[in-house]
């Protein structure tokens, strides 16, 4: 749907950038500080014009340099909604919604798939605000208000740069479900910036990995957080593989969820959802612990066996291993275990995960039940 | 007790009529150069910055002179005035509404500027994705948004028009009933044997005046803060 291929240059900041987004869907964009994310999303909005490059939604082409086109923001009809909200001040939230509403909308009918005022307060819970001033209202209702506005404005694509990062992190879950409303049920286009790389894991069904102004690696998430040389970008604290699991059954007596995936059935805490709700598990490598034979008589409720497909050696004390138990998984472990194992590509172990080590912040991926 | 003598009130009301006239002619350039120093980069900058603040600096006689020079009948501008439109400003009120536009320029122009560099252009680039056009955004965030600003400025210009004195003389001179504004009209008094009990009464009027402006600008001030939400 989004088709973007752009080159800027910014003093000595070289911005290169190709990549596509789907209509429907949540695109995670996802770099450190300073890789070129909110200037890459301004460019996409007209906000910056970028040196030399392509923007277009499906037909409609919103730049082009060799053609001469460069459609101001106002006629691109792209959401932004930005890190710090933008209120306007000056504007009790009711007028704060209306100002991107176009002229004739009405207030309960929608019209093409456009949402009407109604639903959008509806659909935000923000009813109970639209008198009140911005200045008064909490970093998440700033930053509700805020994607009501830009679905007022009946975009055909909605620009996130990190929008949790002004929100406490307790009130964060205030807004990743909305996000997912956004797809789910008005089915909205999403470009998620962030370096958070929990909330893109949650998020997106695509991930585009920016670094140092480049596009390093497209793809799914799954895929993307199982590729070993891409850690250093993805961060090593956190690497580990996404599985991609349905809900399969809720054990009550123990408080057990059951998630099926392509190497079995993988137990967490906590959650309980319809069977059937497609579900994502990010596995951390710091959490999966490998033996050579199977276990007995051990608290671990996961175990999986595969085959060691990949070995990441850095050079350091740790060592991640990437395995094929049906999936891929990643595990982390010591240079000395590493040794005294005897690990090498291609030998059979099993891996152990503790069920505890899933939180409910690693569980993402569709409308959640309410955290525990 | 204190009604006034026609004279008084002729030249309360040419003052006042003078000074209206002058912000109201000023404000829209005020905004507007504001507007060129604050928002734009462009050759020549710094000279504009200057030539907007030279009034500040120069004794207010060069600036008369200056103005007759120029708009006089035989000046290049004040002669394509009168040639093209029949309109004589150089010893008329409207030449003293010019006098005191140009002496009251600079604060009026610092006035917005220093509002408008207070104003968060992410708003405006905010307001531009939701489908406004420039111009909308200039109406609805960003002139709301330097409202104090304009206030201020308005208020410091009206002060300075009415107080006006030594451009306006040079420029437009001391003409009863025409450009005898309050501050000359003291002045001639002063300047007048037995006159000094005349010009008490017009000093009076004038602190009235000021301290009038004054309270009126902070009530305003007070409103608009609140309606900007802070």
């Amino acid at each position: 749907m989004l088709k973007v291929n752009l080159n800027h240059r910014l003093g000595d900041f070289r911005l290169e950038a190709e990549f596509e987004a789907e209509a429907n869907s949540i695109t995670g964009l996802f770099g450190k500080s300073g890789a070129g994310k909110s200037s890459l999303i301004d460019m996409v909005s007209g906000l910056v014009t970028p040196d030399h490059g392509h923007i277009s939604i499906g037909d409609d082409v919103l730049f082009d340099s060799k053609r001469g086109i460069d459609l101001p923001p106002e006629k691109r009809r792209i959401g932004y909604i930005f890190q710090d909200s933008r209120l306007f001040p000056h504007m009790n939230v009711r007028a704060n919604l209306t100002y991107g509403m176009p002229r004739g909308a009405s207030d309960e009918k929608s019209q093409n798939g456009e949402m009407s005022f109604d639903q959008v307060v509806d659909l935000l819970g923000i009813s109970s605000l639209l008198d009140r001033r911005p200045k008064n209202l909490s970093g998440g209702e700033k930053q509700r208000i805020a994607i009501g506005r830009a679905l007022l404005s009946n975009p055909r694509l909605l620009l996130m740069d990190e929008p949790l990062a002004s929100i406490d992190v307790q009130r964060r879950n205030e807004i990743l479900p909305f996000v997912e409303q956004l797809r789910d049920e008005i089915g909205m286009t999403v470009i998620y910036v962030s370096h958070a790389i929990e909330e893109v894991i949650r998020l997106a069904d695509k991930m585009v990995l920016l670094s140092d102004g480049q596009i390093a690696a497209t793809g799914s998430v799954e895929d993307i957080m199982s590729r070993l040389d891409l850690h250093p970008l993805t961060g090593r604290f956190d690497a580990g593989a996404v599985l991609s699991t349905t809900f399969s059954r809720y054990d009550t007596e123990f408080d057990i969820g059951e998630l099926a995936f392509g190497g079995g059935t993988f137990r967490v805490t906590g959650v309980n959802l319809p069977a059937g709700t497609p579900l994502r598990a990010h596995v951390r490598a710091r959490d999966v612990s490998l033996m050579l034979t199977r276990p007995e008589g051990t608290s671990i409720l996961n175990v999986f066996e595969g085959r060691i497909t990949e070995i990441g050696d850095y050079g350091g004390p740790q060592i991640d291993i990437l395995m094929d138990i049906g999936a891929p998984l990643m595990a982390r472990v010591t240079r000395k275990s590493y040794t005294d194992l005897q690990l090498a590509k291609g030998k059979s172990v099993f891996a152990l995960i503790k069920a505890v080590a899933i939180d409910r912040r690693s569980l993402g991926g569709q409308p959640t039940s309410a955290p525990r | 007790m204190f009604a006034l003598t026609p004279l008084e009130s002729e030249a309360l009301s040419l003052s006042l009529k003078v000074a209206f006239w002058s912000v109201l002619f000023s404000l829209p350039v005020g905004i507007f150069i504001a507007w060129l120093l604050v928002r734009c980069r462009f050759y020549g900058q710094t000279l504009l910055n200057g030539v907007v603040h030279l009034p500040l600096v120069l004794p207010p006689v060069v600036v008369g002179y200056v103005l007759l020079v120029a708009l006089g009948r035989q000046g290049p501008v004040g002669q394509f005035l009168y040639e093209a439109f029949g309109v004589t400003v150089a010893f008329t009120w409207k030449g003293a509404a010019i006098a005191a536009a140009v002496m009251a320029f600079p604060l009026m122009v610092r006035a917005i500027r220093l509002s408008m560099e207070a104003v968060d252009q992410g708003l405006e680039a905010a307001a531009r994705t939701l489908g406004a056009s420039p111009w909308r955004v200039f109406f609805t965030i960003t002139l709301p948004l330097i409202s104090p600003g304009i206030l201020a400025g308005v208020i410091l210009a009206f002060a300075r028009s009415l107080g006006e004195f030594g451009a306006t003389i040079t420029f437009v001179s001391n003409i009863p009933g025409e450009t005898r504004t309050l501050p000359l009209a003291i002045f001639s008094l002063v300047e007048t044997p037995g006159g000094e009990a005349g010009a008490l009464r017009l000093v009076v009027l004038s602190v009235i005046l000021a301290l009038l402006a004054l309270v009126f600008s902070e009530i305003l001030a007070k409103r608009i803060q609140r309606r900007l939400g802070d």
